[in-house]
């Protein structure tokens, strides 16, 4: 579908939703579908293709008004109390409607119901039988032929049943674009920049740009390495940037945690590399597959002491491209540590991008290199590698270079790499090289563009964010600027060096900033204010996991504005999905949530959600559970008679 | 510039080694300067990396390229440079507990890639460099500052380790004998494929109990016993031989694909020398896979 919206000329972007299982729990797929650039999933839905009754129960009551609810009426049945007023239903006799067609694998059904998808949004199914033609190429002829038979059986069916969705009127351009997410677009940076080994060992949810590099190695003549641990995966980048090859390494939270001693050391040697850290919600293990802003404290307190390094944060698909370009550049031209912190909203849902933004002819910059041996660049024939210099940068020489043989240290050393500390301190070029090493941050930050207000320079609002949530502030403004409170934002991708000056005027000049980001500590908000000195009161902070969405910030927004409170207490949705995990984990999914009831609590000393257990075939109750609103906690399993597995 | 003749002396560092007077690590950096001379290896193709510890002080005192890395990661270090730049002669160097405590994870997988590496470990059955706790090739009751009533683990045997982890090239050497150090430490840069050697080499300060005259009365030759260094059922039998009678020497060594041979990129010269960046045709077919 997405692929189709793509050979229409549309833009698209996809959002996955799955736990850290290998089979089973629930999963889904999000689409959204502009004539515009959409670089988030955003928090509506029109239309909701169910592959199983799970989904039917979750999602049907998000389906807009005007929209419409698509399923296997042979296996699945939608119960009208689900269903918004407005919203119909398109259930699909899939067995009948491919009786003809030979024995169908499971999965099919999920073509007939993107046949009646593209009824109902008006795209034209050539497109997307041509599509299944180039998928299935190397499957042959017959395998084509049934997935095109089965798509026109849904798309011919649901013409016959219903009407197209009101207002859909596109404007199809049919310029092709690339779907991509931005780990394929570290991926792909990293290729067009010149890096030439990739090591990494598998982690969620970077585990994608490694997997994606190592199919890829031959063709763009990258090394790809999969080592024992995070430890070697960042001390061989180090090694093969000291010997002379663009290196980058990929992991998330944890394994950057095992990486922090090295990226150091990469500071140290002056070695440049390139280290990118997708992160997932922490702390520990935390959430394998879901989102978080939580690792910026961490990049700053990677290692020990002080250190010059850049960390950047890429603010959609394809700033995840020139993002890892420059990284490349700065690491190389400054010899230093580069740390790239994406997120998995960034690296696994996958948008549109126009194909001329991009090119495979990028910039490189390579940084000052000796060759050979010389009086300037010499003490007593030997080579000054860490020669004292205005800028801080000490050109380096590649290791098998004759005459330059020099040895680069993690103790701290004198211009020729002689080690300092072991046998007597030497404050005069300890306080030196740590300068030299150290103001390499002030030409960093001259190369860096500062940040920019975007939208109205009179806005009553500053939404201030960095990184990923860049698209959902934006389409957040939008909206309240639309809705009457003229809103702007300040987005930062350059977290280190910081763009205090800037960050000081612009801030200044603000009505009300708030700060929006997807940690529970506010982690960029105390930066900006340990780096300029800017309080901001009001902020909006995300931490269960999910990307900050668009509607959901707009609601909050006008919370925060209005003065109120932030509502902490379990949602009615919340209170479902616990009942879903609930007899996942003690009911064998034999049963599911039915109605959910808010009661005020009495005898359990809070509010409380009361959640109707029922069975999945009959939908007879089995019992209750008592989910309390302010704690969250499960305060009862009530069976309704004997026999039901109790709570554990 | 002027041509450097190949000599020890030529190979001096720029300073003198730190190490304590007597020290077996003099012996090990004489017998790897000596190897790389008879080699005819210039100094300017071999580098030296090692982790932290006195022996990994080493690179310091030679002059060669080298990195002075961080305590435990001299393999990986090494391993990233000799995959970027595979005409170099990549040599690490560390004591027992750089490569067998904290990185002993390291020297486990190293081994099994059979990268073109040397690895030389000055092992002395002690931490030095932080005046003597145990080690992880101490001897079981060996009274040190961190185990006063003796300590209570066992020795880890890095030839065993070693052997069974397909390294290639496995050896003893023992730093009050440096003819034959210098002939382990020569053939082992000369072999293709990961070479260890494990080298007795005595803290004169910190471990008293295993002195020079202590390896002195135990050591014996396996060259002049027949050893058979293609026999991997004997080397194994030896590598576990450590009590009254300790083997030094050529343990075990054998001929085999390296990881480079199996790694297509590596087929077309080294990784430092090959060109940046992709040609638009292999990028527009790159974005096309997602179209």
């Amino acid at each position: 579908m997405a692929r189709t919206a793509g050979r229409l000329g549309l833009h698209v972007f996809t959002y996955n939703s799955y736990q850290s299982l290998i089979r089973g729990g629930h999963t889904w797929l999000k689409l959204r579908i502009s004539e515009d650039k959409v670089d988030n999933h955003g928090d509506r839905l029109n239309v909701l293709i169910a592959l199983n009754q799970d989904s039917i129960e979750r999602h049907a009551p998000e389906v807009e008004p005007g929209g419409s609810i698509i399923f296997n009426s042979a296996k699945l049945s939608c119960d009208s109390s689900l269903v918004r007023e407005g919203v119909t239903l398109l259930p699909l006799p899939i067995p009948e409607l491919t009786k003809d067609m030979g024995r169908l694998l499971p999965v099919m059904q999920n073509t007939v119901t993107l046949g009646a998808l593209l009824h109902l949004i008006g795209f034209d199914v050539e497109i997307t039988k041509a599509l299944l033609s180039d998928t299935f190429r190397h499957k042959g002829p017959q395998i084509i032929e049934q997935n095109t038979n089965v798509l026109g059986a849904g798309h011919e069916y649901a013409a016959g049943q219903a009407q197209p969705l009101k207002g859909l009127d596109w404007n199809f351009t049919h310029k092709r674009r690339p779907l991509v997410n931005g780990n394929q677009m570290i991926a792909l940076g990293a290729v067009a920049a010149g890096c030439k080994l990739f090591s990494a060992y598998p982690m969620s949810p970077a585990t994608s740009i490694l997997h994606w590099l190592a199919a890829h190695s031959e063709k763009v003549g990258m090394l790809v390495k999969q080592a024992e641990d995070e430890l070697a995966v960042v001390n061989i980048a180090i090694g093969a940037g000291h010997a002379g090859v663009r290196a980058m390494c990929a992991t998330s939270g944890g394994g950057f945690a095992l990486m922090t001693e090295a990226i150091g050391m990469a500071a140290m040697l002056e070695t440049p590399v390139v280290i990118v850290n997708v992160m997932r919600g922490g702390p520990s293990t935390g959430l394998p597959t879901k989102t978080e802003q939580g690792d910026l404290n961490q990049a700053f307190g990677a290692s020990q002491g002080d250190y010059p390094r850049m960390i950047v944060a890429p603010q959609n698909a394809l700033d995840c491209y020139n993002t890892t370009v420059e990284a490349f550049n700065i690491a190389e031209k400054y010899q230093l540590p580069v740390i790239v912190l994406s997120d998995l909203l960034l690296a696994e849902h996958r948008s549109t991008i126009d194909p001329e933004a991009i090119s495979a002819d990028v910039p490189i910059d390579r940084g000052e290199w000796a060759t050979e041996l010389t009086p300037q660049n010499s003490q007593q024939g030997r080579f000054r590698r860490y020669a004292l210099t205005d800028s801080g940068v000490s050109p380096r020489a590649r290791p098998g270079a004759p005459g330059l043989m020099h040895v680069s240290g993690t103790d701290d050393h004198d211009e020729t790499g002689v080690l300092i500390s072991d046998e007597h301190t030497n404050t005069a070029i300890r306080r030196k090289m740590h300068e030299k090493r150290m103001k390499k941050m002030d030409a960093v930050l001259r190369d860096l563009p500062a940040p920019e207000l975007e939208g109205p320079a009179d806005a009553e609002v500053t939404l201030v964010g960095w990184g990923s949530t860049w698209s959902v502030l934006q389409e957040a403004a939008a909206k309240l600027t639309a809705d009457g409170l003229k809103t702007n934002q300040l987005q930062f991708k350059y977290l280190y060096p910081f763009h205090t000056k800037e960050a000081q005027q612009i801030l200044g000049a603000c009505k009300r900033a708030i700060v929006v980001e997807n940690n529970y500590t506010g982690q960029f908000e105390r930066h900006l204010r340990a780096e300029s000195g800017v309080t901001i009161a009001d902020h909006i902070r995300r931490y269960d996991g999910e990307p900050i969405e668009p509607t959901w910030l707009v609601e909050r927004v006008r919370a925060v504005v209005a003065g109120e409170p932030e509502d902490l207490q379990v949602t009615e949705a919340e209170a479902r999905e616990m009942g879903y995990h609930y007899v996942r984990l003690y009911q064998k999914d034999k049963t599911r949530p039915g109605k959910v009831e808010r009661l005020e609590g009495g005898e359990w000393g809070e509010p409380v959600w009361n959640v109707e257990i029922i069975g999945r075939a009959e939908l007879e109750p089995q019992g209750n559970l008592v989910i309390g609103r302010d704690t969250g906690s499960i305060l009862a399993w009530q069976p309704r008679e004997a026999g039901i597995e109790a709570a554990q | 510039m002027m041509k450097q003749e190949l000599t020890v002396k030529s190979l001096d560092g720029p300073v003198h080694p730190d190490w304590c007077p007597g020290c077996g690590d003099f012996g090990v950096l004489k017998s790897l300067k000596e190897a790389l001379v008879q080699l005819e290896i210039r100094s300017h193709e071999v580098m030296i990396v090692s982790g932290i510890g006195c022996s990994s002080n080493l690179p310091g005192f030679i002059r060669t390229y080298g990195v002075h890395s961080l305590h435990g990661r001299s393999l990986p270090v090494a391993t990233g440079i000799a995959l970027a730049n595979h005409a170099l002669h990549v040599i690490a160097v560390g004591g027992d507990g750089d490569g067998f405590g904290i990185g002993s994870g390291h020297f486990l997988h190293t081994m099994r890639r059979n990268l073109n590496l040397t690895y030389i470990v000055m092992d002395n059955e002690i931490y030095g460099l932080t005046t003597g706790q145990a080690s992880p090739t101490s001897q079981e009751g060996h009274k040190t500052k961190s185990t006063p009533r003796g300590n209570v683990e066992k020795p880890l045997q890095p030839l065993a380790l070693a052997l069974t982890m397909g390294a290639t090239y496995v050896a003893r050497g023992f730093s009050a004998e440096p003819k034959d150090l210098t002939k382990l430490i020569a053939d082992a840069i000369a072999h293709r494929g990961f070479s260890l050697i494990d080298v007795f080499s005595p803290c004169v300060t910190f471990n008293k109990l295993n002195t020079y005259a202590w390896f002195k009365e135990r050591v014996y030759k396996l060259e002049e016993e027949g050893h058979d260094t293609g026999d991997m059922d004997a080397a194994l039998q030896k590598s576990f031989e450590f009590g009254d009678k300790i083997p030094i020497g050529l343990l075990y060594r054998e001929e085999r694909p390296i990881y480079d041979d199996s790694e297509p990129i590596l087929q077309q010269g080294p990784l430092v020398d090959q060109p940046l960046g992709i040609d638009k045709e292999t990028f527009d077919a790159i974005l096309a896979e997602t179209m």
